[in-house]
């Protein structure tokens, strides 16, 4: 009933906000006193609240470093936890003003939905993962033919794994649940052979299973999944804060900024750096953002550059322990590149 | 300004019609339904300009496109190059058929629950009376939980199914039956069925009319089983019984072939009824004992018998107190029935919701949703009141 409701409200509040839709995003937050951030409900490494109840993982942190680029203080956000069906239309009705949920950048979302994505915060794929305990000799997906699949309702996922077993001419079960959740645990229960999703989900949802060392992640990747941050079309000067947000993260990690050396660094010689952090002298850079001039300093000294919020949330530094691989720097033969800042 | 002259040149003698009351409620009328057209137009209007303004397609012809899911419970061919319009449809079959078996099973529990309670039995009353108090105190959800991850997901795996007679297996993923699969010649059966029921119903209304004109009784029952259950095994044998069965085997993953009720139906299947029955159940109650004492001790007098008298003079007079909320209880088990989507039962607000997600259409989706929703609760609104009107005492 809560989904009904909030589709309810989603749609009324289509229907009756005058002049919500297409104002100046900046300037609300701005007046609101905090970012209202559509998260994930609960994604290992990706957004899901603690043990003291605060949200962490990469989308989560992305947030914090929007908060930091326009408040100075990265606290300064709200999250609001959406399942992958109600997550459009929060956004599309202004009750979150960004949406840092693992959603797969398309161009059907990009144009049909009305939504802009800021870039690539992490690049994934489709992958499956199954009990190797109750299933022994599968080790591919291509043996997977007559298996019912876990999904969950609304994802890119439940698509691609219907195009990928027509095109295979496997036949197929889907099991599909609203939520993250309830998908998991209806695949723990057993009602399913397989588990579908990012496969950097698998990981953090293998970590959640009974006993974890049965699972095994398949090693095919199905399907190219770009999962970034997204706002709603037509609000440019949002839009970009969000964007340069993102690229001053890629940036700094490239210029070796982090949270612990921002300080010194703002002293630095390397014009680039002076440039980046708004130390260089009749800087506009951050106030034709509409935001302060050492508004990079405010987000490093929030959440670290890129590399540190992976490496914390979802490399070496968390239980997930997913290498950086296509999430390197273009530097380091990744796809991460930053647009420069001047 | 007009009309004020008219009506002064008509009846210049009478009051101004500021103060007839006929006048008056006109004007009120009209001003109301202009406030009501105004305020839906205004909500249309400031929709359609917001959708445009956060640059989102409107309108219905999303339901042409492509859908490209899947569904796994589906009474119609559906695949995911079908469209989304279909899916719908496969969505509202699948509703429909919740409701309509769950209609069905709860009344079945519902009316034998409320007829426990009046028992002359000690521990059958108290049995209908703790089901009655667990089951209505229990939101539906919940309800539904207990079925799904408590009850069903419990059952043992593919490889340990539950062995039931008739090639049936019990397991984890749903109830396995063997599927009939009828041969050419088969229309036989059904013909032999209808002719059945037809000629049921003839013989019951001659023997109705024979009692009534002679007092001579006909067995009908028995006649009716007998037309009913032998023409259409007639039908069988002449036709050279073409019937086969689909048994469930064991595939790589899964039984295949055969008939699968999956857990998801059954559960939310289970769920409902239970829950509807209870409350049910204590309708049947109230209108069992809506029936005055007088009623029954006048049956017996005239030499019925207490099943006689049940079947013939407390039941229908009961009948018309009980179907009115009755109806009620119909249209919230089809309603409660969206609640499927907790277990992954694609019924219509499952399907929709993905749908929902992938085209972004949020208005046009609810939309559809409510007039669905208010369809089929109109619809069977109309079948109970027809019912109840024929159930309705005949006062002459």
């Amino acid at each position: 009933m809560k989904t009904v409701i909030k589709v309810l409200v989603g749609a009324s509040l289509l229907a009756a906000s005058a002049a919500t839709a297409s104002a100046a995003t900046l300037a609300d937050v701005k007046a609101k006193g905090f970012l209202q951030c559509g998260v994930n409900t609960g994604l290992a490494g990706f957004s899901a609240p603690n043990d003291k109840g605060e949200w962490t993982g990469l989308d989560a942190d992305f947030c914090r470093a929007v908060a930091a680029a326009v408040f100075g203080d990265g606290t300064k956000v709200k999250f609001t936890g959406l399942s992958a069906k109600d997550r459009f239309t929060a956004l599309q009705s202004g009750e979150i003003d960004i949406l840092s949920r693992n959603t797969t950048w398309t161009v059907n979302r990009d144009t049909a939905l009305g939504f802009n994505f800021a870039g690539v915060t992490y690049y994934d794929g489709q992958g499956f993962m199954i009990n190797s305990k109750k299933l022994e000799g599968i080790t591919s997906t291509m043996q997977l033919s007559g298996a019912a699949i876990c999904v969950q309702a609304g994802t890119t996922t439940e698509l691609n794994l219907a195009d990928y077993f027509r095109s295979n001419n496997m036949e197929y079960n889907p099991v599909v649940f609203e939520k993250f959740e309830e998908a998991n645990a209806a695949y723990d229960a057993g009602r399913c052979d397989a588990y579908t999703t990012d496969q950097s989900g698998l990981y953090g949802v293998r970590l959640q299973m009974a006993s974890p060392n049965d699972h095994v992640v398949l090693p095919e990747i199905i399907s190219k999944e770009p999962l970034g941050p997204a706002v709603r079309q037509g609000d440019d000067q949002w839009f970009d804060v969000v964007k340069w947000t993102y690229y001053a993260l890629l940036n700094a990690e490239e210029a070796g900024i982090t949270q612990a050396n921002v300080e010194e660094m703002k002293n630095s010689a390397n014009p680039d750096i002076k440039r980046m952090l708004g130390s260089e002298a009749e800087t506009k850079i951050g106030t034709d953002l509409g935001l302060t001039n050492d508004w990079v300093v405010n987000v490093i000294k929030a959440t670290g550059n890129y590399g540190e919020i992976f490496e914390r949330n979802v490399g070496s530094g968390s239980p997930l322990k997913i290498a950086r691989g296509v999430n390197a720097l273009w530097t380091k033969g990744g796809l991460q590149y930053g647009m420069p800042i001047r | 300004m007009a009309t004020q002259d008219v009506t002064e040149d008509i009846r210049p003698a009478k009051a101004s019609f500021l103060y007839d009351p006929r006048v008056r409620s006109l004007f009120v009328q009209a001003v109301v339904i202009l406030l009501l057209v105004l305020g839906i137009w205004w909500i249309v209007d400031n929709t359609l300009l917001n959708l445009r303004r956060s640059n989102i397609t409107t309108g219905f012809g999303f339901l042409r496109g492509r859908s490209g899911f899947d569904i796994s419970d589906r009474l119609i061919e559906y695949s995911s190059d079908g469209t989304y319009g279909r899916a719908l449809v496969v969505g509202i079959l699948n509703t429909l058929l919740v409701a309509v078996t769950g209609i069905v099973v709860a009344t079945i529990i519902g009316f034998l629950v409320g007829i426990g309670r009046l028992s002359n039995n000690w521990l059958i009353r108290k049995i209908a009376t703790v089901y009655v108090e667990v089951f209505r105190n229990i939101p539906p959800l919940l309800v539904i939980l207990f079925w799904y991850q408590g009850v069903l997901a419990l059952l043992p795996n593919v490889r340990g199914s539950y062995v039931l007679p008739f090639n049936s297996f019990l397991n984890s993923r749903g109830f396995y039956l063997p599927r009939p699969v009828w041969g050419d010649g088969a229309w036989l059966v059904l013909a032999g069925l209808i002719v059945g029921v037809a000629l049921s119903y003839f013989v019951a209304r001659r023997a109705k009319a024979r009692q009534a004109a002679t007092g001579q009784q006909f067995p009908v029952f028995l006649t009716s089983l007998a037309l009913i259950i032998g023409l259409p095994i007639l039908g069988f044998i002449l036709s050279g019984m073409p019937l086969t069965f689909d048994l469930p085997q064991k595939g790589a993953f899964n039984l295949t072939g055969g008939l699968n009720v999956k857990p998801e139906f059954l559960s939310l299947l289970l769920a409902l009824s239970f829950y509807t029955a209870a409350f049910i159940a204590e309708i049947v109650r109230a209108g069992i004992q809506g029936v005055s004492r007088g009623q029954t001790e006048a049956a017996s007098s005239l030499g019925l018998s207490s099943g006689q008298s049940l079947r013939m003079v407390v039941i229908p007079q009961a009948m018309r107190i009980v179907i009115p909320p009755l109806t009620s209880q119909y249209l919230n088990l089809t309603k409660n029935s969206s609640l499927a989507v907790a277990i992954g039962y694609p019924d219509l607000y499952a399907v929709g919701g993905t749908i929902l997600n992938q085209t972004g259409q949020a208005i046009e989706v609810v939309v559809i949703f409510m007039v669905v929703y208010l369809s089929i609760s109109l619809l069977t609104s109309l079948l109970m009141n027809w019912f109840n009107a024929k159930m309705a005492l005949n006062e002459r």
